[in-house]
């Protein structure tokens, strides 16, 4: 019975978590009138019609190209100088390899706002603002503390033997990284591209600030269906659900992944 | 051990440095910059009248109505928040540890808050569930016959922490929920045998085992929290008043609503003095326990 009871809530509760998602899918296929309607319309036609507007009217494609070159372009920068630095720190360690990680890890903790005011004078001067290039980068260092322990955590537990091995059958030290260590640790690289991929899509501090119309990616479109004349529910559900859907997926799928590199290994 | 010989040494500074001097100068720059412009009257609406101001920034900023209001509100933000994520999550993660079916399911439901983008979960919240007059939420209070809440007008920032407690709640489970998986079931068994309650296993079996996982909690939230801006920027505009303005936001409002560059660096210092506190207590409690 106490086991019953145990199931229902179980469910009870991912239902009331998970709710604010559903209403928000269930919305984008309503008519703005239903959307508003009281009390709110739980069974209704579903009408497509939100996301043609979405398509039409707002550009969407061109925020989602955005998203997708800046989280795609950051990881990538991410992950380029993050690799070196784990093999580094897990195959090479020395007295300030502690050090260094740790130092890693507090400069995640130095709040964004400190950085604003220099990041923006100093694109504005280059020319950089509203560029793609410059949320790649920033997203890059932003993120790049937790891809370098992240994928550290992964190296530490590979056997050392294997690298022995392949340096005893001459390998170079680009040889080992390549031939040996990426194929062993591809699934926590792959996890750790991951979390690049999901922290840079629903980034918002920098795309907000940093940005307009050129290089804004979705959460910056989404952000601005706050303003009053952008008041129409079914359509912000729309444009919401569009934004969302891509991570969400991806989230799903990688959750296993993700604790270990969200917690540095720290929990098993 | 051949890791200790001179060159594999000189590949690992070598590997090592792109990342370190990027990292490096990411934060040496801008901090630098904003130590300098501290010391500066500087608005970029009158970009040719800079001058040399000492540490009337500081005082500015300080003294600022809403200075002590928007250090009040983050810490408030962040504790709260801790609180409800960490309870909440702990005791949820307890209720869906046993095995049952659609277990799967119910945790994909449950972690999903953590992959929407704040600008939406934001405005979601805010549009369709705390609308005081077509929001679900006032729905649900006329129900029950109550006056439904007029969410951002009457309780703006404890509406923020809703928002953003909901976010990382599924953090919080994602990562107690697998901490449980590795628990050790047969001492659990034996206490059953020996006939604790299951008040008493949680008392002193599962809290301990959770010690480190809460701690890292802790720290990855903390770290995130102390940054909340989007939520804000989206709903509230850090109003009404100054009632939802947190730190950052109140940076935000000093350099790009008012471009009094010299107040907001003085700010951006305050903020990183800020972190740096939480940062230190943080890292002695947590460091050992990361490196593991």
């Amino acid at each position: 019975m106490a086991g019953i009871a145990r199931v229902a809530g179980s469910w009870l509760v991912a239902l009331i978590v998970f709710f604010p998602i559903l209403w928000m899918v269930l919305t984008s296929f309503k008519t703005e009138l239903q959307a508003f309607s009281m009390p709110p319309d739980f069974f209704f036609g579903p009408t497509l019609e939100n996301y043609r507007e979405i398509l039409e009217r707002t550009d969407y494609l061109h925020y989602a190209w955005n998203s997708i070159a800046i989280s795609g372009g950051a990881t990538l920068l991410g992950m380029v100088l993050a690799v070196p630095a784990a093999y580094s720190f897990a195959f090479h360690p020395s007295t300030r390899t502690r050090g260094t990680l740790m130092w890693m890890l507090s400069t995640k903790m130095l709040p964004s706002v400190g950085a604003l005011v220099p990041i923006y004078l100093l694109s504005r001067n280059l020319g950089l603002l509203d560029s793609r290039i410059l949320l790649i980068t920033v997203f890059a260092f932003v993120n790049l503390p937790i891809m370098v322990w992240m994928i550290y955590t992964y190296f530490r537990d590979i056997p050392k033997d294997i690298l022995e091995a392949a340096r005893m059958d001459g390998a170079t030290t680009t040889q080992e990284m390549i031939r040996v260590l990426l194929p062993v640790s591809r699934g926590g690289l792959a996890s750790t591209a991951l979390l690049s991929l999901i922290l840079s899509w629903n980034e918002a501090f920098w795309s907000l600030n940093l940005t307009t119309t050129h290089a804004a990616p979705l959460s910056a479109l989404v952000a601005s269906f706050a303003s009053p004349q952008g008041l129409f529910w079914a359509r912000l559900s729309a444009v919401s659900t569009l934004a969302c859907a891509p991570i969400l997926v991806l989230g799903w799928f990688s959750q296993k992944q993700l604790v270990r590199g969200l917690t540095f290994g720290a929990v098993k | 051990m051949s890791f200790s010989s001179s060159p594999p040494r000189r590949v690992g500074v070598l590997t090592a440095s792109p990342a370190v001097i990027m990292l490096f100068a990411w934060m040496i720059v801008p901090l630098v910059m904003t130590l300098y412009f501290s010391t500066q009257y500087y608005n970029l609406l009158y970009p040719g009248r800079t001058a040399f101001v000492g540490l009337e920034n500081f005082a500015y900023f300080f003294t600022y109505p809403s200075f002590w209001t928007s250090v009040f509100n983050t810490l408030l933000l962040v504790g709260s928040v801790l609180v409800i994520t960490v309870v909440g999550g702990v005791l949820i993660s307890v209720l869906v540890d046993a095995r049952f079916p659609g277990q799967g399911i119910v945790r994909i439901l449950l972690i999903s808050p953590f992959f929407i983008m704040p600008t939406v979960s934001a405005l979601v919240w805010k549009n369709l569930l705390m609308n005081p007059v077509s929001g679900l939420f006032a729905w649900v209070s006329q129900l029950f016959g109550l006056t439904p809440i007029n969410w951002f007008a009457d309780w703006p920032l404890l509406s923020i922490i809703l928002i953003v407690a909901w976010e990382w709640l599924p953090f919080a489970i994602l990562i107690f929920v697998t901490a449980l998986q590795s628990m050790n079931q047969e001492q659990k068994e034996a206490a059953q045998m020996d006939g604790a309650t299951p008040v008493a296993i949680f008392r002193y079996l599962t809290v301990p085992h959770l010690a480190r996982p809460i701690a890292v909690v802790v720290m990855v939230e903390t770290i995130f929290l102390l940054n909340i801006f989007a939520e804000i920027f989206t709903t509230t505009g850090g109003g009404p008043g100054d009632a939802t303005t947190n730190v950052p936001f109140l940076i935000f409002t000093q350099a790009l609503l008012e471009f009094d560059v010299g107040a907001a660096s003085a700010g951006g210092l305050f903020a990183v003095l800020l972190a740096n506190v939480v940062a230190y207590f943080l890292i002695r409690l947590i460091g050992k326990s990361l490196d593991a």
